[in-house]
This record gives structure tokens, C-alpha cells and sequence, in this order.
């Protein structure tokens, strides 16, 4: 992510991303076209790759007609209609946040006594790491629908998707973290005769919080896909997800591709705001420069 | 209180309490293996005896006797969505994506100024919620397991290919000067001294992918999928309540996947077993 706002790779990076959106022009002329000749008849070739560009109901839509497909459920509805891709996306935003924090919650919990006790280390520990082999998404849908039989519906069976999959690499970092500072310095804290709360939060915590951030990061991009995933069985009400799913359903292919870069661009959002407060946290302790 | 409960509770306090002397003991490859699977039968149990003991209602949460009795009624069904999800979607997706991430790797090695546009844009690719575009691939290939395969192919690419660049670009630079010495070309060069010394990073990449790669096949049969696939048993089954179904889907899906890390894993330790890492 830091390299992502470095300047010196601004060029390369604009350059790539150029050439991105050229091919995607460009291959949106072939995919489009059998839908174009069957809807107008004698077009020249100019009048061919135009109406190919701006398809109402296209098989790869042009960037131009997602932005602006964006931007009118963005600013152009009202923030709380059925329409609004705001009003989505805050649902979507709203499960994911709170999972994520349930999850970073649980996860450090989980660490600590991971850190501070064998027999959890011992019998926990290679659970969580073989759970990480598990495509834990999959249980997505049960959560939700046995969740919704037992009355609990909206936020909250999302949230514990968002958790489950954000708590693991919140585990697996602060471990390793907890565990960073080097007997020398464990062996410091022994001599001023420091006690386990004492040594846990003037040495363990502070030199675990570089591992934190890196797993916040993993840790929120997960709740986001967990958020998403976890509104396609409850009916496509509202959320990205949801109107992924009823974009399908409909074809409108322009709806499923601004919900994606809606996701996209939230996604984008969360891990910056996360280096930004690594940053500024990591530079106010002098861990980094 | 029932019986049941009562011996929830003992079960409970007495598998603490033998994980707790056994975790003082000194600890031998043997105690490595039976703490945690003393840990993991005592909560299959416990499980097992609340289900029971609470009268659960099977719709919620079925017990592990039902879901093992389930699992080996319908091996049959199950075998068919293992093929059509595991290998024919995620599988065959896996092996293209990352194939051709680390060709892409590969060439792109050479260009500096490549590498600097791509290797920002991979990992911010890698936080998107790709999954997402499962839906469009469902509409492009069809239902049947290409689309899987396609999206499993888009969800692996990225984070493999950043792996392997990481791991070409970080070879020690007095072992290059060296093959220079040696007059090595870069063909040369490259098979024998980068690849190798890359090997971690490559195998980093293969392990996340094979847990992404599970989960693009199983989701992108959420949107639509022929009428056999796990995705598609697990939605369907969800609808009808028939839990123990789903979670006899679940234990096939956790198999595969530790049965492939394990793989991977294993053939990571007899390839790079210069490692630190691997050294005892």
C-alpha cells in the first residue's frame, strides 16, 4: 500500500492502468457485437463500435457507462431509496464494520491467551492454522438462513460472517506479535521484577502493533467479501450483494459491475484508512521513520 | 439438569484438565499431535452431548453422529459435486491461474518498469472482493464449471503473481555477481540460481491460492450452477433445511482443503528443504 502511493510509481502505474481500460474498450467491441448486429441492421463500422459502447443491457460494459451508472445512483438518488447504491453500500458497510470489530476483538482475546497459556497454545493454536485451510465462506449461507429460522435477521448474521473470516489473521498476527520481543528484552522486564500485566502492556502490546496493522489489513478486506457473500442467500433484499445477485437475475449487467466497483472502491477505502492509521500510530511510537 | 449435561460438564473439566498436565509435560512430537486432537475430539463431543442433552432441534444444529451418518449415506452424491466443484472448477482453475501467473512472472522479471506498474496494482487487486465477479463469469461461460474455473482463475492470479515477483526479485546480489562470474547466461542464471531461491515465496503463493481457489469454485456456485457442485448442494439444502446435508458438504470441502495444503506443504518441504525455516 505504500508503494501504491509512493511517487516514483505513479508512471508505471498510470501507464498499466491506461492500457487496462484500452483493452477493455477494445474487447468490448467483439463481445458486444453479436448483440449489436441483432438489434440494428446496415451499421457502418464507426456506428458499429459506438453502439457497442453504450448498450443498454451489454455482456462487458464500457468503463464510461459504469461510472456514469455510479454516479446517478450515487448523487442522483435519494440516500435512503431502494435505488441509491449509497443505500447499499452503507448496509454492506455497516455489516462489515461491525464483524470486523467483533472479529479484531475476539482474535487479540484469542491471542492473548494463545501467548499466555500452554495448554491453549497447544491445543488451540493448530486448530486456527488448519481452519485457514478451510474455505470457510461456504458455510455463509447456513449461518444466515438458521440464523433468520431462529429470529435473528438483519446485521447481524452478516457480521458474524465478517467475523469469522476476519478473526483469523487477527489471531495469527498477534501471536506471532505477542511473541516478537526477544528474550533479552522478556529477560529485562524480569529483572524489574515487571508481572505479567506489566511486561504484556509496556513490551508484548507495543511491539505486537506493527503485526496488528498488517492483519487489520488482511482482516478487513476479508469482512468485506464475508458481508457480501453473506447477503446472497437472504433474498437479495438490500446491500452490494444483493444487488450483485438481482443484476443477475434482471441481466442489467451495468448494475452488477457498478456494485462490484462500489465494492471496489470501499474496499480501496477501508485498508487505506487502516495504513493511514498505521502509519500515523507506527510513526508516533518511532517504530518507523 | 439431565445426564447429558452433567456429562457435558465432566467431559468438559476433564479434558482441560488432561490438556493442562499434558501441555506441562515435556513436550515430544507424540504430546505435539495429542493435545490438539484431544482438544478437537473433547469439543465433537461436547457437542455431540449438548445437541442431545438440550433436545437442539436438528434444523439448527445437528449432532456429529448424524452429519458422519449422513456423510457415509450419500458418499455417492457427494463424490459428484467433489469432482464437478473440486476438480473440475477449482482444481482446473488453480492450474491455469497459477501457471500463468508465474509465466506473467517470469516475463515481466526483465521490465523493471513492468514490474513497478503491476506489482502495486496486484496487491491492491488482492483486496478487492473479486468473488464479486462471479456473477459475469456465470453469464459469460455458462453454468456449468467453466465460469468456476474462470473465476478461480481471476482470484489466484494476483496474489500468485506478486509472490513469485517478490520472490525473483529478492535473490542475494554477491549470488548473482557470482553466476556473472561464472559468465552464467540468463537462462542460466535463472534456472539455477533465481527460481530455486525463490521456491519460498512461490510456495507461499501456491498455499493461499489453494484456500481461494476453494472458495471462488464453492461461491461462484451461489450464482448459478448445474444441478450438482457443492455450492449448489449447500444453497439448495440450506432452503430445504436439511442441515446435516449441508455440513456433510462442509466436511468434504475441509478435507479437500487441508488434504491440498497438506500437499502442497509437503512438497514445499522436500523442494526448499535448504530452508532455514525447514531446519531442525
Amino acid at each position: 500500500m505504500k508503494n501504491f502511493l509512493g511517487n516514483s510509481n505513479i508512471i508505471p502505474i498510470s501507464v498499466i492502468v491506461f492500457f487496462i481500460v484500452a483493452f477493455w474498450y477494445l474487447a468490448a467491441i467483439p463481445m458486444n457485437s453479436e448483440k449489436v448486429s441483432r438489434q440494428f441492421k446496415n451499421l457502418t463500422f464507426k456506428e458499429h463500435v459506438d453502439k457497442s459502447w453504450n448498450l443498454k443491457k451489454p455482456k462487458l460494459p464500457t468503463p464510461h457507462q459504469i461510472v456514469n451508472e455510479i454516479i446517478k445512483t450515487t448523487f442522483y438518488k435519494k440516500i435512503n431509496s431502494k435505488r441509491s447504491l449509497v443505500y447499499h453500500g452503507w448496509i454492506t458497510l455497516k455489516a462489515t464494520l461491525a464483524g470486523f470489530i467483533l472479529g479484531t476483538i475476539l482474535g487479540i482475546l484469542l491471542a492473548l491467551g494463545i501467548v499466555h497459556n500452554r495448554a491453549m497454545d497447544f491445543s488451540v493454536m493448530p486448530w486456527v492454522i488448519a481452519s485457514q485451510t478451510v474455505p470457510i465462506l461456504a458455510i455463509a449461507p447456513m449461518i444466515i438462513v438458521v440464523m433468520n429460522s431462529v429470529g435473528v435477521t438483519g446485521l447481524l448474521p452478516k457480521a458474524i460472517i465478517s467475523m469469522y473470516l476476519s478473526f483469523f489473521p487477527v489471531v495469527v498476527g498477534m501471536v506471532k506479535g505477542l511473541r516478537s520481543p526477544d528474550q533479552m528484552q522478556l529477560d529485562q522486564m524480569k529483572t524489574w521484577s515487571a508481572t505479567q500485566n506489566q511486561t504484556l502492556w509496556r513490551l508484548r502490546f507495543p511491539s505486537s502493533l506493527p503485526y496488528l496493522f498488517a492483519s487489520l489489513k488482511v482482516g478487513i478486506a476479508a469482512s468485506l467479501i464475508g458481508a457480501i457473500v453473506g447477503e446472497l442467500p437472504s433474498g437479495a433484499i438490500s446491500g452490494l450483494g444483493a444487488r450483485m445477485l438481482a443484476g443477475t437475475y434482471y441481466g442489467q449487467t451495468v448494475m452488477i459491475w457498478s456494485a462490484l466497483f462500489a465494492a471496489a472502491i470501499l474496499a480501496a477505502t477501508l485498508v487505506f484508512l487502516i495504513s493511514f492509521l498505521q502509519n500515523y500510530t507506527l510513526k508516533k511510537m518511532a517504530i518507523v521513520r | 439438569m439431565n445426564a447429558y449435561l452433567i456429562l457435558f460438564f465432566l467431559v468438559w473439566i476433564g479434558g482441560w484438565w488432561i490438556n493442562i498436565r499434558l501441555s506441562h509435560v515435556e513436550q515430544s512430537r507424540f504430546t505435539k499431535v495429542l493435545i490438539p486432537a484431544l482438544f478437537g475430539l473433547v469439543v465433537l463431543f461436547m457437542w455431540e452431548l449438548i445437541v442431545i442433552g438440550l433436545e437442539v432441534n436438528p434444523v439448527l444444529l445437528p449432532a456429529p453422529t448424524a452429519i458422519i451418518v449422513k456423510f457415509s449415506n450419500s458418499l455417492s452424491i457427494l463424490w459428484i459435486d467433489f469432482v464437478q466443484t473440486l476438480i473440475k472448477g477449482a482444481l482446473s482453475g488453480y492450474v491455469l491461474g497459477c501457471g500463468a501467473a508465474f509465466l506473467t512472472a517470469v516475463a515481466i522479471d526483465k521490465f523493471d518498469f513492468l514490474k513497478r506498474g503491476l506489482l502495486p496494482l496486484g496487491n491492491f487487486v488482492s483486496a478487492l472482493p473479486i468473488v464479486g465477479m462471479a456473477p459475469i463469469f456465470v453469464m459469460w461461460f455458462g453454468f456449468d464449471w467453466e465460469s468456476k474455473c474462470a473465476i478461480v482463475v481471476v482470484m489466484v492470479f494476483f496474489p500468485m503473481l506478486v509472490n513469485c515477483v517478490q520472490g525473483l526479485e529478492l535473490v542475494d546480489h554477491s549470488r548473482q555477481d557470482l553466476m556473472k562470474t561464472y559468465n552464467a547466461s540468463y537462462t542460466e542464471t535463472l534456472l539455477k540460481l533465481r527460481l530455486p531461491s525463490a521456491m519460498p515465496f512461490i510456495f507461499n503463493g501456491l498455499k493461499i491460492c489453494s484456500t481461494l481457489a476453494l472458495i471462488g469454485a464453492i461461491v461462484a456456485e451461489f450464482f448459478g450452477s448445474p444441478i450438482k457442485g457443492m455450492g449448489f448442494r449447500i444453497s439448495s439444502e440450506v432452503g430445504r433445511f436439511a442441515l446435516d446435508m449441508v455440513w456433510a458438504e462442509i466436511f468434504v470441502a475441509a478435507l479437500a482443503g487441508c488434504l491440498f495444503y497438506g500437499l502442497i506443504a509437503f512438497i514445499e518441504r522436500r523442494i526448499t528443504f535448504w530452508h532455514p525455516s525447514h531446519q531442525k
